[in-house]
């Protein structure tokens, strides 16, 4: 799962706004004196999210300085969980769900609607830099069967139909600002 | 009708929000417990109750509890785990959507039981909306003085706060999802010593299924020799049933435990039979980790007599068959599923989700996952079908966590009860091309009994 680009620097600086800073502080003190690394797994979400949704060294790097602790931490951490991207993805991440449930109630049969529809293979990216498609292991949600990911939002019964409409939604959405409340800091 | 102790208020309108919750006689367990009884008493209660963890082991939650190093040296944690993430399990995500206060207060009462001033909740990190909801829930509880300091003017303290995963299954293990609360690699560790002496942070600390906390707040209220009369034998209360698959009326139910497996499949109360009138072939009774049992067995025990939702009617047969209850995640098949694809699609989830640590679950889970995929693809050998049970022989049992038996038990319980599906790829490759190829599979007569 390691890959080198982890250790190739991007170049650029990275930084969190004073508003998301406070917020950190704030996650931070939930855990006890000297255990801030704890607070490891909520930043990294919002790191990602704030640096367009994948973890690159630098911002990693930021982390590690925020929490006082060793970037290798940081690293070992983003390469174990799945959540985390190493590596720049689309616009939107388009995760279906591919276990058992999700299988015999014909997500199977998404994943080639998506595959044909996109007109890319999973794990690749659309040319103009919207969709990333890619599977991911159960979502927790096997009674609304299929069900699949965007970003960090669900979605759940699937049809064909169902994704005409929200691949055509989400184009149009690619180019405005985010939902209310729909960002990872808003939601601690 | 079954009592309905969790899920009663669901369809109350805004019963996720405090006034709303509070209205309909919500947080007096808090006031009971915090106010009239000790911390003993309260687990003297639970204990009477024999309320069992829902996660999936199902032990007594009272005793787990008796477990905890008391010494006052050092702080107590109560650590709430809402890792779900056992294919065919989605009660918890249903509990915290909907009834959010319900954690919370039993989150408050099983603090004060434990004497602990600090919980945190374990989310799943794919729950981001969930988190948002209980996080907002605990605001609320905060502003009323639920939380805090000095609650209800007891001098009890106690906070409660909202930490999230990121993908991995492993931590919903108990010691992994500890590694993980620390800001560490989910890996398991070797037990004892239990989280009761060192857990979090090297502290004493219960690590309880949400589906646990949520019932404590109602035995307060209904005490826990009521609740044990509901039930069946060791298998006291009422349970959250989450069905899935190829059934009428997918979703979480909650049953008092003593159910029978075919009622609950069969009436509309529930799931409502088998969609689109095809055959019952198969279900996984407690998520993707339990023996899969056929038609004929998950509907009636050895000797004939009807299954229950219990653990122990589950278990009756032993591996040969019967399976186990777990989270309560059924996962229902109907005549067209293949079970050597589904079996293969298990395994691939758990040498995905294998943490790495341990060389047979690392090893093996991508090893069995190698020969299914062959098998499922039209390139499998005579020889392959011995092979994996061996290698499933050899992961169980001789790993740190229980992943390593969770991986192995669906591949075996496969073989066992559908062998011929899987001699059926190896002499016709042919019918392996399609994506659904399972209604294809010829099935002997004797060997498989439809329902």
């Amino acid at each position: 799962m390691i890959n080198h680009h982890l250790y190739k620097k991007e170049g650029v600086n990275v930084a969190f706004s004073s508003k998301i800073l406070e917020k950190v502080r704030l996650i931070i003190k939930r855990y006890p004196d000297g255990k801030q690394k704890s607070a490891l797994l909520p930043i990294l979400h919002i790191a990602q999210e704030e640096s367009g949704g994948y973890l690159n060294v630098e911002i990693m790097d930021y982390v590690a300085s925020l929490l006082e602790i060793q970037p290798i931490e940081v690293y070992e951490v983003a390469t174990f969980y799945t959540m985390f991207n190493l590596e720049k993805t689309g616009t939107y991440l388009i995760e279906v769900c591919r276990t058992g449930p999700c299988a015999i109630s014909g997500g199977e049969h998404i994943l080639d609607y998506l595959e044909k529809k996109l007109n890319i293979k999973t794990g690749e990216t659309t040319s103009d830099g919207l969709f990333t498609l890619k599977t991911t292991e159960c979502l927790g949600a096997c009674g609304n069967a299929p069900v699949m990911q965007v970003n960090t939002e669900y979605y759940e019964f699937l049809s064909n139909e169902k994704i005409d409409l929200i691949l055509d939604t989400l184009k149009k959405m690619a180019n405005g600002n985010k939902p209310e409340g729909s960002r990872w800091v808003e939601k601690f | 009708m079954g009592r309905k102790i969790l899920t009663g208020l669901v369809t109350v309108p805004g019963i996720r929000s405090f006034p709303v919750y509070r209205g309909e006689g919500g947080y007096m367990s808090v006031e009971k417990a915090l106010c009239e009884m000790t911390p003993i008493d309260i687990i003297k209660e639970v204990t009477k109750s024999g309320l069992r963890g829902r996660g999936g082991a199902g032990f007594p939650t009272g005793l787990k509890w008796s477990f905890l190093d008391r010494k006052p040296d050092k702080p107590h944690y109560l650590v709430c785990n809402a890792d779900e993430s056992e294919p065919g399990t989605f009660k918890d995500r249903f509990l915290m959507e909907n009834m959010p206060h319900l954690l919370i207060e039993g989150l408050i009462i099983s603090s004060f039981a434990l004497g602990a001033n600090t919980c945190y909740i374990y989310v799943r990190g794919e729950f981001k909306y969930i988190i948002g909801l209980l996080n907002k829930a605990i605001r609320e509880a905060y502003e009323n003085k639920f939380l805090g300091e000095n609650i209800l003017g007891t001098g009890y303290s106690l906070d409660i706060f909202v930490h999230p995963g990121a993908g991995a299954y492993i931590c919903g293990e108990e010691t992994a999802l500890l590694e993980s609360l620390k800001g560490k690699r989910g890996n398991p560790r070797i037990k004892p010593p239990f989280p009761a002496y060192k857990g979090l942070y090297d502290c004493p600390t219960v690590v309880n299924n949400v589906e646990t906390i949520a019932t404590v707040g109602p035995i307060i209220i209904m005490g826990g020799e009521e609740y044990a009369s509901i039930g069946k034998g060791k298998s006291t209360g009422t349970k959250l049933i989450s069905a899935c698959g190829n059934i009428n009326n997918p979703g979480v139910y909650e049953i008092e435990l003593g159910l029978p497996v075919e009622d609950f499949i069969y009436s509309q109360e529930y799931c409502g039979g088998i969609r689109d009138g095809k055959r019952l072939k198969a279900v996984v009774a407690g998520g993707s980790s339990v023996p899969v049992l056929p038609a004929d067995l998950i509907l009636s025990t050895p000797q004939g007599q009807k299954r229950l939702i219990t653990f122990e009617s589950m278990q009756e047969g032993g591996f040969d068959s019967g399976t186990m209850l777990g989270s309560g995640g059924f996962i229902v098949y109907n005549e067209d599923q293949c079970m050597v694809r589904n079996t293969w699609n298990f395994t691939r989830f758990y040498r995905h989700e294998s943490c790495g640590q341990c060389s047979p679950c690392r090893e093996g889970t991508g090893w069995m996952e190698k020969v299914l995929y062959r098998i499922e693809h039209g390139k499998g050998k005579v020889s392959d079908i011995d092979l994996l049970v061996s290698v499933a022989n050899k992961i169980e049992g001789n790993t740190i966590c229980p992943l390593g038996d969770a991986a192995a038990w669906p591949v075996a319980s496969a073989i066992r009860h559908f062998r011929h599906e899987f001699e059926y790829h190896i002499e016709h490759p042919e019918i392996c091309n399609r994506m659904d190829h399972g209604k294809l599979i010829e099935q002997p007569a004797a060997s498989i009994k439809y329902r």
